[in-house]
């Protein structure tokens, strides 16, 4: 008996200062995308913050690309387990329409910019929703595979191209871009292509030109399958978010080249969920992620453009391979001749609608 | 002469009838029985079931036009949607009120993605009014609307929102058929043939299903016969080689068999090694149903040998050697005497099979490419992405619909009885 009670004692107490060491750190969730992007968000933002503030303890969660109907959903039960979200522009729009995230004054909720202006000059129209913080300007394009090829890929319409780049290609499993790169190689001037994509023949125009090459394609759902595939050289080509391919062909030193014509540029921010539990702390820690030198830091990771003007001449070299990172970003002037951007209106309206369309189209 | 003694039923000692009694003791430990299994049942139908029907019941709910639009959905009661003519000013009145008070609660945006459902460019059409409509102040708002946006000057528009308000809606499941609603006319119609990927991938997730239950049967049975049939300590360490993938990640197995379909990939390379194949004919057993079909076979391979050896191991062995020394021929002796006995654990083992395999969907999402998806990958498509709750609800009931049906077959054929885990 005097064992037991011993044994019991000793758990209790060990028990106790278990629950004590918990109640002394604050426990932030961030969700992101993982992979990559995740890793670099780690380095430049969580690790210094935590190392600054050893109370506070900073959780990854991958599921951004549920991030919608996750926060519904939490909505609805009346719970949010989460602090603070990565979301796309268009994601952060539709979360601020229907209330579940809050409105951020970005002059005061924000650092000023290092070169003295306020956070909203600094920011400028990146800011394109009023709960939404931007944080990296990012690009879906192309990478190639440098030794399948017989000469080096330079249009987006050699994506189309069987004959002289035969070979397989990977695609994104949704309508976005594939449809605008479909038509602007079907000979629409790309100012015009979301007119013709309103209109039924458009669309049917787009997929005809999708129909050349749909059965060499390998449809992708996740950042990181194009990479791999790339890399296992099981296709020729294929489409993915610029940062990871800068990871593949910089990091992994595969035989992989950037394909930047006609990239689609979308914004990549932090939002805020209405109900998360740790509100006072997850804004200081905002303030300190999205300050000057904090969004040129994480280009020393990857190869997103930090949305602050401020932080454009603070870009130098990547903190491990030590090659400098301006002439792989998506907004560098080499590689931004053709670009696009996101067309949050006509995607917001007419996603549902052509995503059913797409899928019926890929079933045939 | 003496009475004819009727039929006195019998009697306990305390002159209650026995059959009473009977009833009695047992109706006791009947609410034994049930008191003891009551918490797992509240459990189950608090954490399980109540849950699983609330979202079912999302298929046909429509309360949240009645509820942001209570006004005009009001007001258009009286309206005739066929007249050929625009509601009048005071269905234009109560749309403004409602759209100034769902912006104020931030939920216009929610009812213009209800309707952009039905009918796409209503997403455009709420958020627009939604941000003009503080400006029209003063009536007559009829003409102050369509001036904001000329396609509130359309019937059509007026059509779709009058046929939508009632509380309960048939369009999530007339979408999940591949039907949709004319508006204009209210008629329903069946989608083109290249809009309707429903019936399909219905088609498409119970033949590849059974598919799959049946070549796990045809690896399985014999796998599981050899366990049987060795002695305990070799069993022992074989059914480890079963057990072993079972404890390994689901993501793990998946990519691993990415390794080594893909075109590039280690089969691939083997054959043309052996000469089988030449460089352009490398095979695409890949991002395709063959993938899905590999794949989920492998996967699903120990929920078919668990319960069939745990069958098997239930047969004395001196059936089939009482069949033969009475002369049959051992493989008669197997078919007749043997085979039948395991029905049970076939009948566990296919079950377990192809519900898992029906509501897959991480496995055909990865290794199935276009031809190789199932029903299910849609259903998570409109949880996760596209937010038609209704939608993917409607399709999860059309789902245990179908798994229903073919359960109660089964039921038919082989008896749930018949059953057994072990």
């Amino acid at each position: 008996m005097n064992n037991f009670m011993r044994n019991m004692t000793a758990t209790a107490v060990i028990a106790m200062f278990g629950f004590a060491g918990q109640a002394m750190s604050t426990e932030l969730v961030v969700v992101s995308w993982g992979g990559a992007y995740t890793a670099s968000q780690q380095n430049a933002y969580h690790a210094p913050y935590m190392k600054k503030n050893p109370g506070i303890k900073i959780i990854n969660d991958d599921s951004a690309g549920s991030a919608v109907a996750k926060l519904r959903a939490m909505k609805q039960a009346g719970n949010t387990t989460w602090d603070l979200v990565d979301a796309v522009a268009s994601d952060a729009m539709m979360l601020c329409d229907e209330g579940l995230i809050d409105e951020i004054d970005h002059d005061s909720a924000l650092a000023a910019g290092a070169d003295g202006s306020s956070a909203t000059e600094d920011f400028g129209d990146f800011i394109v929703s009023p709960c939404f913080i931007p944080q990296i300007v990012y690009s879906t394009t192309f990478g190639y595979r440098k030794d399948k090829v017989s000469k080096p890929m330079t249009s987006v319409c050699d994506v189309f191209d069987l004959k002289t780049f035969p070979g397989k290609r990977s695609l994104e499993k949704k309508p976005i871009n594939n449809m605008e790169w479909a038509l602007i190689c079907d000979g629409v001037s790309p100012s015009k292509v979301y007119d013709v994509l309103e209109t039924d023949a458009g669309v049917s125009q787009a997929f005809a030109k999708l129909d050349t090459i749909k059965s060499k394609v390998v449809w992708w759902t996740a950042g990181a399958q194009t990479p791999q595939l790339l890399a296992d050289g099981e296709v020729v080509v294929g489409s993915t978010y610029n940062g990871r391919l800068f990871a593949l062909i910089e990091e992994q030193k595969q035989p992989v080249a950037m394909l930047w014509d006609w990239q689609v540029f979308d914004l990549d921010g932090w939002v805020v969920p209405t109900g998360g539990k740790n509100k006072a702390e997850t804004m200081k820690y905002l303030k300190f992620a999205t300050d000057t030198q904090r969004l040129a830091d994480q280009a020393k990771f990857i190869s997103y453009g930090p949305t602050r003007a401020s932080s454009a001449p603070l870009v130098g070299k990547h903190a491990k391979l030590g090659i400098a990172m301006a002439p792989h970003m998506p907004t560098d002037p080499n590689n931004a001749k053709t670009t696009l951007l996101f067309n949050y209106e006509f995607w917001a309206d007419n996603r549902d609608d052509l995503d059913a369309k797409f899928n019926a189209w890929l079933l045939k | 002469m003496e009475k004819i003694k009727e039929n006195i039923p019998l009697v306990t000692a305390d002159g209650t009838p026995l059959k009473i009694s009977l009833a009695r003791a047992q109706r006791r430990s009947k609410i034994v029985a049930f008191m003891m299994v009551f918490p797992l049942l509240l459990f189950i139908t608090i954490a399980f079931i109540g849950p699983i029907a609330d979202m079912l019941m999302l298929s046909i709910d429509n309360t949240i036009v009645k509820e942001i639009l209570p006004k005009s959905t009001e007001a258009l009661q009286s309206w005739d949607e066929y007249s050929g003519e625009l509601p009048d000013e005071a269905v234009f009145a109560a749309i403004v009120a409602d759209i100034k008070k769902a912006k104020a609660t931030k939920q216009h945006t929610k009812i213009g993605s209800r309707f952009n459902y039905e009918s796409s460019g209503f997403s455009s059409l709420f958020r627009k009014t939604g941000r003009n409509v503080k400006k029209i102040k003063t009536p007559p708002y009829k003409e102050a609307l369509i001036k904001s946006d000329k396609r509130w000057g359309e019937i059509y528009t007026w059509q779709v929102i009058k046929q939508n308000s009632s509380s309960y809606t048939d369009g999530y499941y007339l979408a999940a058929s591949d039907y949709k609603r004319e508006f204009s006319s209210g008629n329903i119609k069946s989608l083109e043939s290249k809009d309707s990927i429903y019936l399909k991938l219905f088609f498409r997730t119970i033949v590849l299903s059974s598919l799959i239950t049946f070549l796990t049967f045809v690896i399985g049975f014999p796998l599981s016969y050899m366990l049987s049939q060795v002695s305990t300590r070799i069993s022992n360490i074989l059914i480890i080689f079963v057990l072993l993938p079972f404890w390994t990640s689901l993501l793990v197995r998946t990519t691993s068999w990415i390794a080594l379909l893909q075109q590039e990939g280690v089969i691939n390379d083997f054959l043309i090694l052996v000469g089988f194949i030449n460089e352009e004919g490398r095979l695409a057993m890949i991002h395709n149903a063959t993938g899905t079909v590999v794949a989920m076979t492998h996967i699903l391979l120990p929920f078919m040998i668990l319960p069939l050896f745990s069958v098997m191991k239930t047969i004395p062995k001196s059936y089939v050697r009482a069949a033969v020394s009475l002369g049959a021929h051992p493989w008669k002796a197997f078919w007749k005497v043997y085979f039948p006995n395991t029905g049970p654990g076939i009948g566990a083992g296919s079950i377990l099979v192809f519900i898992l395999a029906i509501g897959y969907y991480i496995t055909p999402a990865l290794v199935g490419g276009s031809s190789g998806t199932f029903i299910s990958n849609r259903i998570a498509y409109h949880i996760s992405s596209s937010l038609n709750w209704g939608l993917g609800a409607a399709l999860g009931v059309i789902l245990l619909g179908i798994v229903l049906a073919l359960f109660m077959l089964y039921d038919r054929i082989v008896g749930i009885d018949n059953m057994k885990l072990g």
